[in-house]
């Protein structure tokens, strides 16, 4: 379904991305660990056109991102921002509305509000929640809107930037068991990116893990552990000690 | 010496970049006038922000500098006997230069800086990022409604500012410099031309383009973290201030070179 192909991505002499290979099947759950700094945000902004790749290709569906219409490329997406990115200025269920209030996926705005509702009440959270600001909400519950707007337009590919940073380990439990559930109910391609090794085990249906600007590990959750590669070794244990550099 | 000249041509250098991309960001913004979609919410709530809350910052200034223009005329006039002509001076001082002057400037003041806190916000917590995943268009969304609402409301700002001020100067000459009520507002009305009153207007509506446009421009190109955002609204004030001063320069020069 996406797939990139030797995506190279430079920011000034900071070299990203150098040759980036990944193929995330349909309807599966492809969570890309990799130390801090080492571009797994960047590669999801290549795909959605946030960030432009400096060479290599990215397709989706077989056809290449840069060449498709965005409006409707974009349709086909939902993504739940490290931040939340919720929008200060608008209420909570305009915010998960957003989509549905204007543009091609435009609806009456007492049926956007009902599915804003619908859609909050699937993530936990109240009707009381729908007429607030996101400022008064926290941390926990911010997260809980930015994904109900990632899914409230139902898309078919859905990204998570980072979803349980800055969480509690409980809240975390609680967001990587709704993104799972959301992910199986809807049948979506999903592509998260963490560092949490708990989130990787309770998200994943494959794994890819990014290290000098390049893949360097990918295959099934259930390989994870058994793999004999010493770099995916010592992410998945939290070891100070081994090939990856560490500062102390 | 060759150090200094490579430093003053870097900042020469520089600073062209700068309008360059300057230029670009406005030729992009020109470019979605007239491509739906529109956003007529976004824009009325500009308009309210922009226009109608600016309003008692532009009536008090332009009513305190009204009043201290009658006397300092008057007590400037004093020195050649022609204290009489305050009405007349306050009246072209107002509607001319310091109406749309003074009014554009705490527009940047007032404006400027927060459209360029604000967007700059958006893009350090990613807002931006997502009004794009969202397929809304940040230039349509946020900047086109903020340039075209301060562009309509700043003339009817400076309506008001002018009107203020003038009234400025006529409660200090009535009250304060003896002038007879009746022969001040018939001195300030006859002297008035409707060129004035163009001109005036056609500056405000030129500085609320480049008070917006800068809020918009240097909040969308914002650098990360606080500092950024400090930068980015502090850059924007002193941008929009210097190119209003400049662009009155030239405005005036347009209508009123002999």
């Amino acid at each position: 379904m996406i797939r990139l192909s030797q995506v190279t991505k430079s920011f000034g002499s900071n070299h990203v991305l150098r040759g980036v290979d990944l193929h995330v099947p349909k309807g599966q759950s492809m969570v890309v660990i990799g130390g801090s700094g080492t571009g797994k945000s960047v590669l999801i902004k290549c795909v959605l056109g946030l960030v432009t790749p400096d060479s290599g290709t990215i397709t989706v569906d077989g056809q290449d991102v840069t060449k498709v219409p965005r409006d409707a490329f974009l349709s086909r997406f939902g993504m739940l921002f490290q931040g939340g990115a919720l929008f200060d200025s608008l209420p909570v269920w305009q915010n998960v509305a957003f989509r549905l209030l204007r543009g091609r996926l435009k609806r009456p705005k007492a049926e956007a509000r009902d599915i804003a509702i619908a859609k909050l009440r699937r993530v936990g959270l109240g009707a009381d929640v729908a007429d607030r600001l996101p400022a008064e909400l926290s941390g926990g519950m911010q997260k809980r809107v930015g994904l109900a707007r990632a899914i409230a337009a139902e898309p078919e590919i859905i990204f998570f930037d980072e979803p349980t940073t800055g969480l509690d380990p409980i809240m975390s439990g609680v967001i990587n068991a709704l993104i799972r559930e959301i992910v199986t109910e809807m049948g979506a391609t999903a592509v998260t990116i963490t560092h949490d090794m708990s989130s990787v085990r309770a998200i994943a249906d494959r794994v890819a893990m990014i290290h000098g600007g390049k893949v360097r590990w990918t295959g099934p959750i259930a390989d994870m552990d058994a793999s004999d590669d010493p770099y995916l070794d010592q992410f998945i244990h939290g070891r100070a000690e081994g090939p990856i550099e560490t500062l102390r | 010496m060759m150090r200094a000249l490579a430093s003053l041509g870097a900042a020469v250098l520089a600073g062209l970049a700068g309008l360059g991309r300057i230029l670009i960001f406005t030729g992009q913004l020109l470019s979605h006038l007239a491509r739906p979609p529109f956003y007529p919410r976004e824009f009325g709530q500009a308009l309210v922000q922009i226009g109608y809350n600016s309003l008692p910052v532009v009536g008090l200034t332009a009513l305190f500098t009204g009043g201290a223009l009658a006397l300092q005329i008057y007590a400037g006039g004093a020195r050649f006997s022609a204290e009489a002509v305050v009405p007349q001076i306050v009246a072209i001082g107002m509607v001319r230069e310091l109406g749309p002057v003074l009014v554009g400037l705490m527009i940047a003041a007032r404006v400027t800086s927060s459209i360029a806190a604000e967007i700059a916000t958006m893009r350090v917590t990613e807002q931006i990022d997502a009004l794009v995943t969202l397929s809304t268009h940040p230039m349509k969304y946020l900047t086109l409604p903020r340039v075209l609402a301060a562009t309509l409301a700043m003339p009817l700002l400076v309506g008001v500012g002018d009107i203020i001020g003038i009234m400025g100067g006529y409660i200090v000459g009535t009250e304060r410099l003896g002038f007879n009520a009746a022969t001040y507002l018939k001195n300030t009305a006859d002297f008035l031309e409707l060129r004035d009153i163009i001109s005036s207007l056609t500056k405000g509506a030129a500085f609320g383009f480049i008070a917006a446009l800068m809020g918009c421009y240097y909040g969308m190109t914002s650098e990360r973290g606080a500092m950024g955002v400090g930068r980015a609204t502090k850059g924007s004030v002193v941008a929009a201030a210097v190119l209003i001063l400049a662009a009155n320069l030239i405005l005036t020069e347009a209508f009123f070179s002999v």
